[in-house]
């Protein structure tokens, strides 16, 4: 393996970690929702599962899932009412963007205006590992000689010259 | 070139600054509407001060209207109520509540307590048209024109300031 490589391991790795961490994370989170408690769990069940793609406007880090908010209570009771009429997920997500915006939706749909959020991390992330490599690169071509001495070093040398010069 | 490069660093950190001063400066609870240009949603709902009367949007179609939305239990409506109190005496662009998720009683004394604006008030009780007109945080306030379509929207209570600035002009220009 080349030094480069070998160097780079590492920080890929803490990448990757971190990663899992948050994705770990983002899933206790959508583990702890509110049980139902009403009749009819299957009705339940599709209700939760729109609830937690629905943001909460007045606790705007919660999906309406989460919070008890009245207005999520509302929203809530919205949904459990338009699946009852038979609509589909996807029509009630569109009733819902139609009166509160794109914002109400917990994950953004990708356009114009959320390219930056959505590319932006990988970009990010794609530039910093680039210039670490670079870095890296550059480093194991150069010869032991151009690199400076470890403070640490120079006081052991130096320690070892006192104790030569005795 | 050497020279200079120490200062790569510090140069990103001053873009991170910037981009950090702009977002304290954003106010994320403001979300811009997605009705504004669009129709306002029809409602047809009991009058507050009369239940057995229907108001509907169509009692308000070829005017330039101020939607109001409000109720007793908020705090914030306190706030800006005299200067709604206000505006009615100085214009004579109707004013419409939309009492939102609140006890009739409630509300007729609150307005009893501290003056009605309004050309009338609808009672939202359970909230249904608040939805519609995609409310998140009373008061809101919303323009209307004359096509019946909403062309501002403020959320929270009104300031002297966007009174000022944004209604009073925008109503003026619709009117014209």
């Amino acid at each position: 393996m080349p030094e480069f490589l070998r160097a780079l391991a590492w920080p890929v790795a803490l990448c990757l970690c971190l990663a899992m961490a948050c994705a770990g994370a983002v899933m206790a989170q959508t583990g702890g929702t509110a049980q139902p408690a009403v009749a009819d769990p299957e009705l339940e069940k599709r209700v939760l599962a729109v609830s937690v793609e629905l943001r909460c406007l007045v606790c705007q880090n919660q999906t309406i899932a989460d919070s008890n908010a009245d207005l999520a209570v509302d929203l809530r009771n919205q949904v459990r009412e338009m699946l009852r009429q038979g609509k589909t997920e996807r029509e009630i997500l569109s009733y819902m963007t139609a009166r509160y915006g794109d914002f109400v939706l917990y994950r953004p749909p990708v356009n114009q205006a959320t390219a930056l959020l959505w590319f932006g991390p990988p970009l990010l992330l794609g530039a910093g590992l680039l210039t670490l490599w670079l870095i890296l690169r550059r480093r194991s071509r150069m010869a032991a000689s151009e690199f400076d001495t470890d403070d640490e070093d120079m006081a052991a040398a130096e320690a070892a010259q006192r104790q030569d010069a005795r | 070139m050497k020279r200079w490069q120490f200062l790569a660093p510090l140069a990103g950190f001053v873009v991170l600054l910037a981009f950090l001063a702009a977002g304290l400066n954003l106010n994320p609870r403001e979300v811009p509407s997605p009705l504004i240009g669009k129709p306002a949603p029809e409602f047809s709902l009991p009058r507050l001060d009369n239940p057995a009367l229907p108001f509907t949007k169509q009692d308000l179609a070829g005017k330039v209207w101020v939607l109001n939305v409000w109720a007793s239990w908020c705090q914030p409506c306190r706030e800006e109520h005299p200067l709604l109190v206000d505006l009615a005496k100085r214009s004579t662009v109707p004013l419409v509540g939309l009492n939102y998720k609140d006890k009739p009683a409630d509300a007729i004394a609150w307005l009893g307590r501290y003056g009605n604006p309004y050309m009338a008030s609808a009672s939202d009780m359970k909230g249904e048209v608040g939805i519609d007109y995609g409310v998140y945080g009373v008061p809101e306030t919303f323009v209307i024109d004359r096509q019946g379509l909403v062309r501002f929207k403020h959320v929270g209570p009104l300031t002297p300031q966007v009174l000022r600035e944004r209604i009073e002009p925008l109503l003026k220009e619709l009117n014209a």
